[in-house]
């Protein structure tokens, strides 16, 4: 594929007005789906968790998941929305295989939720209002799996096949209104929003929030205009960008690209664009126009959901503290600079530093070990650290190890390769690889005796007042000893030979 | 003794006293299906097993003395867009030809439960389009009045059976008049309940919000216990109605008509209905009023456009209903000329699978809802469909039930409208509205016309929810026709010469 050409991204934002528009489909992580009986879960076996209804057989008929609209309410009332008296469901036609009875039962002109606002913080701590516009309840649809030809696409492939496991997971479709003025801003705050919608369901408890899984899916809107100018631009739709790095960065592209082809003086194609992360841009997927016929009606074979006030007013007093008023909290509490908390925050680390404090650690112990070597090592894989397999109570746990003296810094990192390595928890780690300290004076001693020996002018200097040179014996015997020595030890150790003790 | 041509409510007290067994009538029934069956077209699929292995079972259970059901051990006929475990459904399709689905309908449920043995599932108009049965992939089925008219449509299998004595009862659906057209031009007795009152889930969907199941029967009181049977709340069913209509059986009891106000709706009588049909219908009226009832003359001016609305509505339900026959996890599968993609092989099986008038309502509904159109069409209809029910109502203050023909004309021949989709259309002028309202109709034989000795029905409408009233008047008037005649509607039936 011929790699498209971009404009320099400053100057791209000299010349044009970015705006952007989101929307995000939160998958509910309710016991059963959104019209039938059958168990929500991710990975079981292909077309086990299936029914007639789900399949879309003849005759089969919907029945509402009571949990699902309560979810959803929840979701509308934490996003500031005004909650529908009555909310219809409608079907979306379009025939495609995933989608067992060819229309999707989603929310058309009566969505459960409507006119909310959420506060979002830019990277520079500018914070931005984005309007939302609905959130709608709908059904997920099935998983095709692309058999031959390359890299698992439809175009060459010889054969698909589909799980209907997915069909009628309950999704909330959460849709902002046009974000006007992020500016040179705009990817990152696209990442940050949908980073507060992911926290915000995620704390409501309502969806396992696990974008790698797919469980929070995003489609960016982009489109610029020149500066002045009143009349929007023709928008592209970046499907499916499933991690918040991927969010940023595919926006930026698309500013990039379109501010190339307006400066050669190129149309924008209204279509969706496909994200590929290995390549680090987007591609044309099929061109989408406000035409695409959908033919929604209301669905005939379900009744309006009519939520009572009272009930509403029951989920809203549910309703967890919101993401702006916790940060700020947690900031308090935990003491961070503004450059600490903002790096938290950017790196998305807010519940696994949160978590980890709840588990026993420091705050600074947990954000120097999340921030640090698990965020390294999290890059140097091409993760996200959320993805890395260590659990805020696991890194709590070496913490702690470290404090009690039991670990140093160099063998705590060991211990950490091996959970993220799947040999255990740190405590089982220490022991099977014999990763403890050695706190034994007696095997420590023979140690520094035995570099003493080689280097016996070191004694010398010590008494004499110099005491770094104790610096090169202690190395010695942290390399003697594989480091599994306490080095202040090694050191008190040595003081205590060049005075004769 | 032959037990065929009794009514079920006769049969069930014969079975309750022990005097017949249900394998005795179940194997006389099988008999005569084998025997009229490959002539009238009134079964796409006979399951002899199952029904004398269900029979035997509940002679077993009666024998040790189980508290059973009204009707169990009456065998029964399902028509075939209910889903049967084990047993083919098609709904009169190509496109399902050999579908033997995973899971019974509610309803299904609900005759196994009270032990009925099914006999077979009853032809139809493919999808449940259709006033005739000719729009059946398996041919149509034939009046057993007259072996060259229709028995009406969709439901003309049911209605051909349990006129021809090849079923004692059977079950109907009825979309915009597929129970109660039938039942008019076969001498029986069809009945489309409130919408909401029996579960749809199980029965391939043609219009969702106007399709309903009900009972087609000889008699009034056969069609009130089997719709006792059938009806009630289902949670699989979301727009099944939370409350119990009460026992139709009670209200079949029912032996007066004094100070019963029947409205006769003026745009449903006179000009273009067959003069033996109109002159039945207004004999019955004088019946009731002989016997104490009140009729006044209701007006329903959005009538006129009825049809029309129902023929946006229906079919852009239906397009939608039917786009899951896409051959991936089900039914016919054509593979197209050439290489193949999904879409290529949907669009061959689709054009293979569906016959004429399917495509048909495909295509006006998917027009009716396309964008730009919609509210011009569906959402015009829709805006019908709520002046229809206001005018309904209106009709209910001065009238407790309303009444006209069933439909305009006795059984048309066998081709007669076949080429001309309109004409078959205006035949649901009568029936159609009750669908649009969702209230309960009934349609009950009055006798034959005098021009071509074929059965006339009259309709009853009430108002949601009181199906009550229509069992409760038509047991009045079909005594008092009984008692006119000295015998039973089904006693002018032809004995059939089937060769």
């Amino acid at each position: 594929m011929a790699k498209e050409q971009l404009m320099d991204y400053q100057k791209a934002l000299e010349t044009y007005e970015v705006v952007i528009g989101l929307e995000v489909h939160v998958e509910l992580n309710t016991n059963t789906k959104m019209f039938c009986g059958c168990a929500n879960v991710f990975g079981d076996e292909p077309n086990t968790n299936v029914c007639p209804n789900c399949l879309g057989f003849p005759g089969a008929m919907p029945a509402v998941n009571g949990k699902a609209i309560e979810n959803s309410i929840k979701i509308g009332l934490a996003l500031d929305c005004e909650i529908a008296a009555t909310g219809r469901f409608a079907r979306k036609n379009y025939f495609y295989p995933d989608l067992a009875k060819n229309f999707q039962t989603s929310q058309y002109d009566e969505p459960i939720a409507f006119e909310g606002k959420i506060d979002i913080e830019g990277p520079s701590g500018k914070v931005f209002t984005v309007d939302i516009e609905r959130a709608h309840m709908e059904e997920d649809a099935g998983k095709l799996t692309h058999v031959g030809g390359s890299t698992g696409r439809i175009q060459g492939a010889e054969y698909s096949l589909v799980d209907f496991n997915r069909a009628g997971v309950p999704l909330v479709e959460i849709v902002t209104k046009p974000i006007y003025g992020a500016g040179d801003e705009a990817p990152e705050l696209a990442a940050a929003y949908v980073r507060s919608i992911r926290e915000i369901v995620k704390n409501l408890g309502v969806s396992d929030a696990r974008m790698e899984r797919g469980n929070v899916r995003c489609d960016a809107n982009v489109s610029i205009r020149p500066k002045g100018q009143e009349k929007l631009g023709t928008r592209t739709e970046t499907k499916n960008v499933n991690s918040l790095r991927s969010i940023e960065k595919a926006v930026k592209y698309e500013i990039q690209r379109q501010a190339h082809l307006l400066s050669q003086g190129t149309a924008i194609i209204q279509e969706t664009r496909h994200w590929h992360e290995d390549r680090g841009a987007t591609s044309s997927g099929r061109p989408k126009s406000d035409a695409d016929d959908y033919r929604y009606f209301p669905e005939p074979d379900l009744v309006p959901i009519q939520p009572s006030k009272e009930w509403i007013e029951q989920l809203r007093a549910t309703l967890p503290e919101k993401p702006a008023i916790r940060r700020k909290r947690l900031q308090e509490l935990w003491g961070f600079s503004e450059l600490e908390f903002r790096d938290v925050v950017n790196s998305d680390l807010l519940d696994e530093i949160d978590d980890t404090v709840k588990a026993g650690a420091t705050p600074q112990a947990a954000r120097k070990w999340w921030t640090g070597e698990i965020a390294r090592i999290a890059n140097s894989e091409d993760k996200e650290i959320s993805e890395m397999p260590i659990t805020p109570k696991q890194v709590a746990e070496i913490a702690g190890l470290i404090d009690s003296g039991k670990l140093t810094d160099r063998l705590a990192r060991e211990v950490l390769t091996g959970v993220l390595a799947g040999e255990g928890d740190p405590a089982e780690i220490v022991s099977k690889r014999g990763l403890e300290v050695v706190s034994d004076d007696g095997a420590l001693l023979e140690a520094i005796d035995k570099v003493l020996a080689e280097q016996p002018d070191v004694l010398e200097k010590i008494r004499e007042g110099k005491l770094q040179a104790a610096g090169a014996v202690i190395g010695a015997v942290m390399k003697a000893m594989g480091g599994s020595a306490d080095a202040a030890r090694v050191r008190e150790l040595v003081i205590q030979r060049a005075s004769g003790e | 003794m032959s037990l065929i041509s009794r009514p079920a409510s006769e049969l069930a007290a014969m079975l309750q006293s022990k005097e017949i067994s249900s394998v005795e009538l179940t194997s006389q029934q099988l008999a005569n299906i084998d025997k009229l069956n490959p002539k009238i077209n009134s079964y796409l699929t006979v399951t002899h097993e199952i029904a004398l292995a269900q029979a035997k079972q509940v002679d077993e259970l009666r024998a040790k003395g189980e508290k059973l059901s009204a009707l169990a051990g009456i065998p029964i006929a399902v028509k075939d867009n209910l889903t049967t475990i084990a047993i083919e459904t098609t709904a009169g399709s190509k496109i399902l030809k050999g579908w033997i689905p995973p899971y019974n309908a509610t309803v299904v449920e609900k005759i196994l439960a009270n032990r009925m043995p099914i006999l077979g599932k009853t032809n139809m108009d493919e999808f449940a389009m259709g006033s005739s049965t000719e729009n059946s992939a398996y041919g149509p089925s034939l009046n057993p009045w007259d072996l060259s008219r229709t028995p009406g449509g969709s439901g003309g299998g049911s209605s051909s059976a349990v006129s021809s004595m090849q079923a004692p009862i059977a079950i109907g659906s009825d979309t915009g008049g597929s129970i109660r057209f039938p039942a008019a031009v076969t001498g029986t007795v069809g009945v489309k309940p409130t919408y909401g009152a029996v579960s749809r889930y199980g029965l391939i969907a043609l219009g969702s919000s106007l399709d309903q199941i009900g009972p087609v029967a000889r008699n009034v009181m056969d069609a009130a216990m089997l719709q006792d049977a059938i009806a009630g709340h289902d949670d699989m069913d979301a727009t099944s109605l939370p409350e119990s209509l009460g026992s139709m059986t009670e209200a079949a009891k029912n032996d007066s008509v004094k100070g019963l106000k029947i409205g006769i709706i003026k745009e449903l009588t006179g000009e273009g209905f067959q003069a033996g049909v109109s002159e039945r219908f207004q004999e019955a009226l004088d019946l009731l009023v002989a016997a104490g009832a009140e009729v006044v003359e209701v007006s329903c001016p959005s009538f006129q456009y009825a049809i029309a609305a129902y023929y946006l509505i229906q079919p852009a339900e239906a397009s939608s209903n039917l786009a899951r026959f896409d051959s991936v996890r089900f039914g016919l599968r054509v593979m197209p000329e050439g290489p193949a993609t999904v879409e290529k092989v949907m669009a061959a099986t689709r054009e293979a699978g569906f016959g004429p008038e399917v495509k048909r309502r495909i295509i006006l509904g998917t027009y009716a809802l396309s964008s730009g159109y919609y509210d011009a069409y569906y959402g015009s209809a829709q805006k019908v469909r709520t002046l229809i029910q206001v005018d309904l109502a209106k009709a209910f203050e001065k009238a407790d039930v309303l009444v006209s023909p069933t439909a305009p004309t006795t059984a048309f021949k066998l081709g007669e409208k076949q080429e001309d989709p309109l004409a078959m259309y205006l035949n649901d002028i009568a029936t159609i509205p009750a669908n649009l309202a969702g209230i309960p109709g009934m349609s009950l034989p009055v006798g034959l016309a005098k021009e071509d000795n074929l059965p006339v029905g009259i309709q009853f409408l009430a108002p949601a929810r009181e199906d009550a009233t229509l069992y409760k008047v038509g047991a009045v008037l079909e005594k008092l026709l009984e008692n006119k005649w000295t015998k039973s509607m089904m006693d002018f039936a032809p004995e059939l010469k089937v060769n």
